[in-house]
């Protein structure tokens, strides 16, 4: 799914500096404890949170995110989109929560890109 | 869609972002950035067949007329045709050249000549100061290849650091080379946290690493670093040794130690208090995260003196640095 759709579909308005639209957004992962993205996000998906700091685009810039979506409203400050803009990471702000956003996505066609893990001893 | 787009501008999806960044620096660039300076100019009292000559020789289609410092007129392929037309070869240039100036100053926007050459059929523009002395000449083709260089200059300086960083291995000879990258980390300094880890990311990128293999390393260093900021005392260091076949990352502080290591493992158990959990972190899944990521990891500690985390990244056979192969090093990644 290319980014523009997303942003309509979650009625997003663009908050850093012209992201390239077209990008491809390989599916989804919703979390707001950045462990679980670092954890379990596969790399180009769109990233669905409430937490709103500075911890939030390095997390993304690690974990191959490919566009962050705040919910409920929630704008970051003006450092925070500079560093997004600096790291090349759009943010995007949705005035929905994070369960009606996953389900518009997902009924959408964009799949999940949480992978699951096993948390028995050394598990992969 | 959803960005309110001119409708009516036929343009693909893929060009569009770029051309947007053409129309950009139109506004950006100064005719002064892509004019060319090094003028050859005419003198109104040579004659006209000199002048023809000076052009071809140069290769060029136009020239200034200058005359005590001042630019009178100017010359074009046309006024030469006029002079060939009308006998007048041997005329001097101030009989045929243009009188009529159209020009710009060197402090106004490309955009400006771009509707200027659109709209005064001219070829060349003459590109003068405040005070109305000529600095140099513009033409469209100036403006094509100032254009072009700024965009590269946008585009390709990630790839151009990325280049020179991807030969570092093996440009430099030693029997054992490596790369060593040192960060200060401050206690409670949640605003950077995380920012030692994306330099360190970057960095490996740079020297060439495939996406998959910067991403392990970013995510075990970065849980990594988040521990010093959270539950260190006097914060701590990373240390990064980046060879061509492995990377050994470490982090060190001085205290104040967990009590026990192999509880602090268990996935899920944490100390960290309510305000770093509200951050997204201290959830206690940081050093099974950085188990996943890692090959090898060694994690000691003593109560009242402090941990030390050691972990190793071996790269797989095909992705260590010091390629031969310069273009398989810059498609990486």
């Amino acid at each position: 799914m290319r980014l523009e759709e997303v942003i309509t579909l979650v009625s997003g308005k663009v908050l850093t500096d012209e992201p390239d639209l077209q990008a491809e957004v390989a599916g989804g992962c919703g979390a707001d404890l950045m462990s679980d993205v670092l954890a379990s996000a596969q790399p180009h998906a769109v990233l669905l949170t409430g937490l709103c700091n500075p911890q939030v685009v390095r997390t993304a810039q690690i974990a191959d995110v490919a566009a962050v979506v705040f919910v409920r409203d929630k704008i970051p400050t003006q450092d925070l989109i500079d560093l997004a803009n600096m790291e090349g990471i759009p943010l995007i702000t949705s005035p929905y929560g994070t369960f009606e956003l996953c389900g518009r996505l997902y009924r959408a066609g964009l799949p999940s890109l949480e992978q699951r893990i096993a948390h028995d001893e050394g598990g992969e | 869609m959803g960005t309110g787009q001119d409708a009516r501008r036929v343009v693909t999806d893929e060009a569009a972002g770029h051309i947007s960044r053409v129309e950009e620096l139109s506004y950006e660039l100064k005719i002064g950035d892509v004019m060319t300076r090094d003028v050859q100019t005419l003198s109104p009292d040579m004659e006209m067949f000199d002048a023809m000559q000076l052009l071809r020789k140069h290769r060029i289609s136009g020239a200034p007329v200058v005359a005590d410092g001042a630019m009178i007129g100017i010359i074009s392929i046309e006024d030469l045709l006029r002079a060939v037309e009308n006998d007048g070869l041997h005329a001097p240039v101030r009989d045929f050249m243009t009188t009529k100036l159209v020009t710009v100053h060197w402090y106004e926007p490309v955009v400006k000549a771009l509707e200027l050459f659109g709209r005064a059929a001219v070829g060349r523009l003459p590109v003068v100061d405040e005070n109305g002395k000529m600095l140099g000449v513009l033409t469209k083709g100036n403006i094509t290849n100032g254009t072009l260089r700024a965009l590269q200059i946008d585009y390709q300086e990630e790839e151009v650091r990325r280049y020179r960083a991807s030969h570092l291995f093996q440009d430099i000879i030693s029997d054992r080379t490596s790369l060593i990258l040192r960060y200060r980390i401050e206690p409670r300094d949640f605003t950077r946290g995380g920012q030692a880890s994306n330099h360190i990311k970057r960095a490996l990128l740079r020297l060439g690493a495939h996406a998959q293999l910067a991403r392990r390393c970013g995510i075990a260093i970065y849980e990594a670093e988040m521990n010093l900021i959270i539950h260190t005392t006097q914060g701590g260091v990373i240390w990064v040794e980046i060879e061509s076949d492995h990377i050994s990352m470490s982090t060190m502080d001085d205290g104040p130690g967990i009590p026990d290591v192999e509880l602090a493992r268990r996935p899920g158990w944490s100390t960290a208090p309510a305000e770093v959990r509200e951050m997204g972190f201290g959830a206690g899944m940081g050093l099974k995260n950085i188990e996943r990521c890692v090959d090898e990891m060694n994690l000691e500690s003593k109560l009242g003196e402090g941990t030390r985390l050691d972990m190793k990244i071996v790269f797989p056979p095909e992705e260590t640095f010091g390629d031969t192969n310069p273009a398989a090093v810059i498609s990486r990644g």
